[in-house]
């Protein structure tokens, strides 16, 4: 039996259903979006256009790192309930018991983290991008509007949601216990925000080479991420609590 | 032990709860264990388990908490690994490799349904036709929720549905795929008398119509009443067979006898009637007669009785309960353990 897209899709239907349903996941979509624009626009007004180049960047580099809390914080919770979740509920053997590769369920719930989360990112991102447009000074406009900016947000959103989904489903797979996941992932997913914060803050100078690089190491990492997790999911000790 | 042919009903134009299209050939064995067992580092879980069970057969796993009965059917799902031992499951090896194609072919319903209490019963069953890559899933949900008499509640959230309705969505989960093979993994476990009713109620109708069904249970009314044969598994097997048969096997067959008054003599009365093998009487309770066959034995019994001038009561034989077997075979272990 090989690798079925059927498969992944009616669990992945299944886990969307159920989000709509469950007012803890609603409440992060919709909460964390929300706070992440109306800190940037304020951010916005609160830039002087006379400013200093490296002010204005430094400026809307937070402002834009707001943004890219939404791909690291938003996948993560999704992410570190998957499995633990399941557990928990009595939900995961009756679906272990079916023709399901581990390869199908770990695509199934990644998925079904990234593309919500990829959705409210860049619905975010362009309405911050509209309010710059429409309300900011032209100064502050053109330097929102720049393409080094631009390009971290739109590379730099689905690869810290990858990072922030395989951790999460790492840790997920190992707890027993969904709060202490979810708080766990949202730690670890963290850290290559450092980076991506330099960057915004011109510290690391942005250019399109480094942008891509650090684009290709973060690839690295989750294709690396998917290899390590995999082999994590075990199906005897999911169940059992007991290694096979 | 070779299980008994498999009766199939022939016909069925309703392939869910009718006679599996995955079944193999008639009379053949939908699973075969031989020395099978499962260590939990130095836990053994069940150990050099064999048994066969026939295409169409209700089967009947009993034994106390603990005894390995929910382990031993995780691990002919494939979702544990047996420590050693082999067995074929609905016609296929169980190796990891095959872990796939025997799960396509086999359900199983755990003793917690697990629905998603947040979907409704048709997104539950619409999930696991997905994850089955079932054809016409409209018409095999259907038919599904037919055979578990919930044709009227798919639109309910499951989180909203009663224990025994949870249970029965379960059950229709179980058949979505048509299996060779449907576990149930103590399917009353924790249901009201009336919840309990229907559920037997519904197993009942699937044997009459040939779905081969692994019980599991600790209820032994429940199996007495459900099963064609029974196992009863305290980490080893101790026994499989119809019911009947194990209490042959197990104890003498008995003639209880009441009469009004006690006998002055009974060993005049009782001793030397062909087949009476010897008599008991406990407190001022019946005579019980230790005999050959009851049916030869009866009326040589109450023509003693008469002779002596005894009023007679009742003359029965007395039906040793499944109960009984399974808890001789449990006091007997109790007992190896103390020694």
């Amino acid at each position: 039996m090989s690798f079925s897209w059927r498969r992944v899709g009616a669990l992945f239907l299944k886990e969307l259903r159920d989000y709509r349903r469950n007012r803890f996941v609603i409440m992060t979509m919709a909460f964390v979006p929300l706070l992440f624009v109306i800190l940037p626009t304020i951010q916005l007004f609160l830039i002087n256009a006379s400013a200093s180049t490296a002010k204005l960047d430094a400026h809307i580099g937070l402002a834009l790192l707001y943004m890219l809390l939404i791909p690291a914080m938003v996948p993560s919770v999704l992410a570190a309930y998957c499995v633990v979740g399941e557990r928990e509920q009595g939900t995961l053997e009756p679906v272990l018991i079916t023709p399901i590769h581990r390869e199908e369920f770990l695509v199934a719930k990644a998925l079904a983290a990234l593309v919500p989360t990829l959705v409210i990112a860049y619905t975010v991102f362009g309405i911050f991008l509209g309010i710059a447009a429409i309300v900011a000074q032209p100064g502050v406009a053109s330097a929102v509007f720049e393409g080094s900016h631009l390009l971290v947000q739109l590379l730099f959103t689905p690869l810290l949601a990858g990072w922030s989904i395989w951790v999460g489903i790492a840790i997920s797979v190992r707890s027993s216990d969904v709060r202490a996941a979810q708080q766990l992932t949202v730690l670890a997913s963290l850290p290559p925000l450092g980076v991506v914060a330099l960057m915004s803050f011109n510290v690391i100078v942005p250019t399109l080479g480094l942008a891509l690089a650090l684009a290709a190491a973060l690839l690295i990492i989750d294709v690396l991420g998917w290899r390590a997790v995999a082999p994590m999911f075990d199906r005897e000790r999911l169940i059992t609590g007991t290694r096979s | 032990m070779t299980p008994e042919p498999a009766t199939h009903v022939a016909g069925g134009a309703d392939p869910i709860g009718g006679p599996s299209t995955l079944d193999g050939p008639k009379g053949g064995s939908a699973l075969v264990v031989e020395h099978l067992s499962k260590r939990f580092g130095g836990r053994v879980a069940f150990d050099d388990v064999s048994f066969e069970v026939g295409y169409g057969e209700v089967f009947g796993f009993l034994g106390p908490n603990g005894a390995g009965k929910t382990t031993t059917v995780r691990a002919l799902g494939t979702l544990i690994a047996p420590s050693s031992g082999s067995a074929i499951v609905a016609g296929i090896p169980l190796r990891a490799k095959n872990g796939p194609a025997i799960r396509a072919r086999i359900s199983i319903m755990p003793e917690s349904p697990g629905l998603y209490l947040r979907l409704t019963v048709l997104e539950n069953l619409q999930c696991f036709a997905g994850l089955y890559e079932l054809d016409d899933v409209r018409g095999r949900i259907e038919r599904a929720l037919r055979a578990v008499n919930l044709e009227g509640r798919t639109r309910d959230l499951c989180g909203s549905l009663s224990k025994g309705l949870r249970q029965r969505v379960a059950l229709a989960r179980a058949l979505l795929n048509d299996p060779a093979v449907l576990f149930l993994d103590e399917p009353t476990s924790g249901l009201d008398p009336v919840a309990t009713r229907e559920v037997h109620e519904l197993i009942a109708s699937l044997r009459e119509r040939g779905v081969t069904i692994f019980l599991t249970t600790h209820r032994l009314d429940e199996a007495e009443r459900l099963c064609d044969r029974v196992a009863i598994l305290n980490t080893t097997l101790r026994l499989v067979g119809q019911p009947a048969e194990l209490r042959e096997q197990l104890f003498t067959r008995n003639l209880e006898v009441r009469v009004r008054a006690a006998l002055g003599d009974p060993g005049r009365v009782f001793g030397g009637l062909p087949d009476v093998e010897g008599w008991a009487r406990e407190a001022s309770g019946p005579y019980r007669l230790a005999v050959s066959d009851p049916d030869a034995a009866a009326p040589a019994v109450a023509r003693a009785l008469v002779n002596a001038g005894a009023d007679i009561l009742s003359i029965a034989e007395s039906r040793r309960s499944l109960e009984d077997v399974y808890l001789k075979l449990v006091d007997e272990d109790v007992e190896a353990k103390r020694r």
